[in-house]
């Protein structure tokens, strides 16, 4: 009910509505040993609110389609709008916040002085920023770590650093890439059901890079599956879990993807459906059916 | 295992008690074995012309040690700046690789009479000039390196931020550098000093230690001379100790770094052997 509202309404509204378009894009590497095409006619949109894995084997440009969208490299043809405008205007509007695969945190900053750079590299005033940053702490369980320096934090620790510093100006995208790839399983468990909350709050878009299969069920409204050489989008799955409302179409609006997230609770992963989607990515990864097991044979 | 109470115990007690034995063997060639006082003043002369000229030495000290300290303090400055035009512009870089490489290479007490006589017999501005020169070069190598060891992640990190030009110079390049920096400072502290020491044998004006060294030396005062070289020893490490002390200062803010420390060790290591050639270089000009 609520898509059509959204398409039906004013130019104005539907054209934020769509976070990050990608069209037809390229990205070729000239290196001494040839040329990588990285990526080969990709077509992606993301909704405002709305939560995208990008899964697939090492190599198959998911670390490029994110770098394009952040605007750190440029497509080699193609296009891509993020909020209607162009990535490098995107990026000096400061739409997005990006964590990488390595936490990046500056090792002579405490950790507190570390989730503050973006917010003081922009102006906001002191006090402000020590509210803002006390929060995120908070929110990433390190408060009684504020004044610690990275190097006396665990690698986990460091990410979820950087994971607050990427939320610090409450982006409206969030980039991340495999930013818990460093975590030990309980800390990532938690941290994915944070980052399912925290999105949920923020209303923010995430594009999130994994390796993790039953990390881009439980967190994602659509997983994108790629392929190496040439990097391509494979296949583009909805995930239809339990207790989400009708499952999210290409181009689902914000509304939808919030209510589709509430659904992810700790029960999910338990859950006969959490199960079906793992096997629906992992026969897109394959590119042929998985053999059916007792829970394929199951599906209704 | 040793505490580390102990350790830095031994550290101090350690070079202490080889001194006093050099010293005591010392002592034992010139009054037991009868080597000449003449050639080879003892510790007890030496120390006896220490007290009856402290007055000369400590002026001496300030002449040397002031032109020592202007020079390290214009050739720090320099190499900080010129490094960081290098770092920005690869032409800057590439005209002044040759000009660095030769200063790096050439004696530069060697350029002492030539300074000397520009700026006239009574100026203590060649020797300066001269501190700073010696100076200039390992802040500016330890520097540029310095400024070249941003990560990826965070010139990413930056550039995500659209952090301008000079917001990535003050969070993340100056910050980056400043170990780096701060040992090229260490390396050219001594460098300083012993320029400036080495440049006064070679005119100008007089009354500072190494002018006091030669002269003594020339007519035959052996202990007076040996006592300007302990002054001039005492003032190298002083210099030394104050740089090592702003190093520790400046640095000590942040956590015990691996990578701090590990990144600073190489950069210490590769300036300072060829700090240490071109040293024995100017001591045997
Ligand atoms: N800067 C670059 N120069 C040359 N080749 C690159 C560069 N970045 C990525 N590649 C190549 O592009 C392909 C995709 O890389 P990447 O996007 O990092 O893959 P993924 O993140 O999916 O593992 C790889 O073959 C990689 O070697
Ligand atoms: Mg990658």
């Amino acid at each position: 009910m609520s898509a059509p509202e959204t398409t039906a309404a004013p130019g104005t509204i539907t054209e934020p509505a769509i976070a990050v378009r990608v069209s037809s894009v390229d990205k070729v590497f000239e290196t001494q040993g040839g040329r990588v095409h990285a990526l080969e006619g990709i077509d992606l949109s993301v909704a405002a609110g709305e939560f995208v894995s990008l899964i697939g084997p090492s190599g198959c440009g998911k670390s490029t389609l994110m770098r394009l969208i952040a605007d750190l490299d440029a497509p080699t043809s193609g296009s891509i709008a993020v909020f209607g405008k162009t990535p490098t205007r995107a990026r000096l509007d400061q739409e997005y916040g990006i964590a990488f695969q390595q936490a990046g945190l500056l090792p002579w900053r405490t950790v507190a002085a570390n989730v503050a750079l973006p917010l003081e590299l922009h102006g906001v005033g002191q006090a402000a920023r020590r509210a803002k940053v006390d929060e995120l702490l908070d929110m990433v369980g390190l408060a009684e770590f504020a004044e610690r320096y990275p190097d006396q934090l665990s690698g986990g620790m460091q990410q979820r650093v950087a994971i607050a510093r990427s939320l610090a100006e409450q982006p409206r995208l969030l980039l991340m890439d495999e930013p818990f790839g460093a975590l030990d399983e309980m800390t990532r468990e938690k941290m994915q059901a944070d980052l399912v909350r925290i999105a949920g709050e923020t209303g923010a878009a995430v594009v999130f890079v994994t390796h993790s299969i039953p990390e881009a069920v439980f967190l994602s409204d659509r997983v994108v599956v790629m392929s190496p050489r040439p990097g391509r989008i494979r296949e583009i799955v909805p995930m239809r879990l339990a207790g989400a409302a009708a499952g999210p179409a290409d181009g689902v609006g914000a509304v939808e993807g919030a209510a589709t997230r509430a659904a992810r609770t700790e029960g999910l992963r338990e859950d006969r459906s959490f199960f079906e989607m793992v096997t629906a990515v992992r026969e897109a990864l394959h590119g042929a059916p998985v053999a059916t097991g007792a829970r394929g044979v199951e599906t209704r | 295992m040793m505490s580390p109470r102990t350790e830095t115990t031994l550290r101090i007690v350690a070079p202490l008690a080889v001194g006093l034995i050099v010293l005591g063997a010392w002592q034992f060639l010139v009054s037991v074995v009868g080597v000449s006082d003449y050639l080879l003043p003892s510790p007890a002369s030496i120390v006896d012309a220490l007290i009856a000229s402290w007055d000369s030495i400590v002026q001496a000290t300030i002449i040397t040690g002031t032109n020592a300290l202007i020079g390290l303090v214009v050739g720090s400055l320099l190499g900080i700046a010129l490094a960081a035009l290098a770092a920005r512009w690869r032409a800057v870089d590439r005209m002044s690789a040759p000009v660095i490489a030769a200063l790096a290479v050439v004696p530069i007490v060697a350029l002492a009479p030539v300074l000397n006589s520009m700026f006239g017999a009574d100026s203590q501005f060649g020797r300066q000039a001269i501190a700073a020169l010696a100076s200039f070069v390992p802040v500016f190598l330890n520097t540029l390196r310095g400024f070249r060891q941003t990560t990826p992640v965070h010139r990413e990190l930056m550039r995500a931020y659209a952090a301008t030009p000079g917001q990535v110079l003050r969070s993340l390049t100056l910050p980056t550098a400043r170990p780096f920096i701060l040992t090229g400072i260490r390396i050219a502290s001594s460098l300083a000093v012993i320029s400036a020491l080495v440049a006064e044998y070679f005119g100008g004006p007089r009354g500072g230690l190494g002018s006091l060294i030669s002269t003594s030396a020339a007519s035959s005062a052996y202990a007076r001379a040996w006592a300007y070289v302990v002054a001039s020893i005492a003032l190298g490490l002083l210099f030394y100790l104050a740089t090592l002390a702003l190093e520790r200062l400046v640095l000590r803010g942040r956590g015990s770094g691996d990578r701090t420390s590990g990144a600073r060790t190489p950069g210490t290591r590769t300036t300072g052997t060829s700090t240490v050639s071109t040293t024995s270089t100017t001591v045997s000009h």
